[in-house]
């Protein structure tokens, strides 16, 4: 039980930096969207994901609708569904249902990659260990890069605000490199939200990103079908 | 409208994303349409969600670009998301003394 936590711990430390340093680049956009140091702490604590919350700070900023938060959200996140519905399948018989309603809480992209390539079956304590550090680091790092980001020059904080959007590009392109498929559905996602950003600026930026995200992967559906061993990956 | 009922939305909806799907959920979708759907949403999203707004990010184009230009490279040559991430905001960083 113990040795499950701490091994969970171990697997979650290189989470764990890596998400120190990306979540300070929330809490300085988030600063800079006019929320609280405490405000962006709680947005970590309770989400725990990095695009869905640039999004959610993006639509707060905005005073944007409440359905709009949800679609964004639902859009942005329904990634972790599939990736939920995955782990399941490799869940230890201690699982039982409260402790799937807790470990839920931590499926992350970096989470979820750890979690697929162990062997053995997933036990609670390995899972918690390793959202415990992920934690740490995502909630540390916001309140950190919040509060400092008001006392570091401007020349600094200002380029942090690239630190995310570098993350996101260094998930999108590798597969891109690899698959015709995602480069053509990022290639059509980014033409789509440039439109609105330039052409269509009515449409406010959350709702943008649905339309693009949702219309560029049905075109990828169409277009290059999944075979069953991709789709879960 | 108070902050309090967006974080709280956003963390509701976060959350049942994540735990329906593993707590009840233990039939695999048919739908070859819908797992295709699903299997290229993420790259689709945050691909959306970069372009443009990443040339915004750092308050000026030229070091946006910069960034942007540097950690396409890295990411083109599959070094780690951190590195990539740190490096756009460092080169963002050094051109912004020059522009």
């Amino acid at each position: 039980m113990k040795s499950n936590f701490f091994r969970g711990v171990s697997h979650g430390i290189p989470i764990c930096l890596g998400y120190l340093s990306v979540s300070f680049g929330f809490g300085i956009k988030a600063v800079q969207s006019g929320l609280s140091v405490a405000a962006a702490s709680i947005i970590s604590a309770v989400n725990l994901t990095s695009a869905g919350q640039a999004a959610g700070v993006d639509i707060i900023a905005a005073g944007g609708a409440l359905i709009e938060m949800i679609l964004v959200q639902l859009t942005i996140n329904i990634r972790y569904s599939l990736m939920a519905l995955s782990l399941s399948q490799k869940l230890d018989k201690g699982f039982t249902t409260p402790h799937r309603l807790a470990a839920s809480y931590g499926i992350t992209d970096e989470i979820f990659a750890v979690c697929s390539a162990q062997k053995e079956r997933l036990t609670p304590s390995y899972m918690y260990g390793m959202i415990f550090v992920a934690f740490l680091g995502w909630v540390t790092g916001t309140t950190l890069g919040a509060a400092a980001g008001q006392l570091l020059p401007a020349s600094v904080s200002s380029a942090m605000g690239i630190v995310l959007y570098g993350m996101f590009l260094a998930i999108i392109v590798p597969p891109s490199r690899k698959q015709k498929s995602v480069l053509i559905v990022v290639l059509a996602a980014a033409a789509v939200s440039i439109l609105f950003r330039y052409v269509f600026t009515a449409v406010s930026g959350g709702f943008a990103v649905i339309i693009s995200a949702v219309a560029a992967s049905a075109l990828g559906a169409l277009l290059f079908p999944v075979r069953d061993e991709e789709a879960v990956e | 409208m108070s902050i309090v009922i967006y974080i709280a939305v956003m963390a509701g909806v976060t959350y049942l994303i994540r735990m329906i799907p593993f707590t009840f959920f233990r039939k695999k979708i048919k739908s070859r349409f819908f797992r295709s759907f699903l299997y290229y949403i993420p790259y689709a999203v945050l691909s959306a969600m970069t372009l443009p707004a990443i040339f915004y990010s750092t308050g000026n184009i030229g070091t946006a670009v910069v960034g942007t230009v540097v950690a396409v490279i890295l990411a083109f040559f599959n070094t780690p998301l951190i590195a990539v991430a740190l490096a756009a905001a460092a080169s963002a960083f050094i051109a912004g003394i020059f522009i």
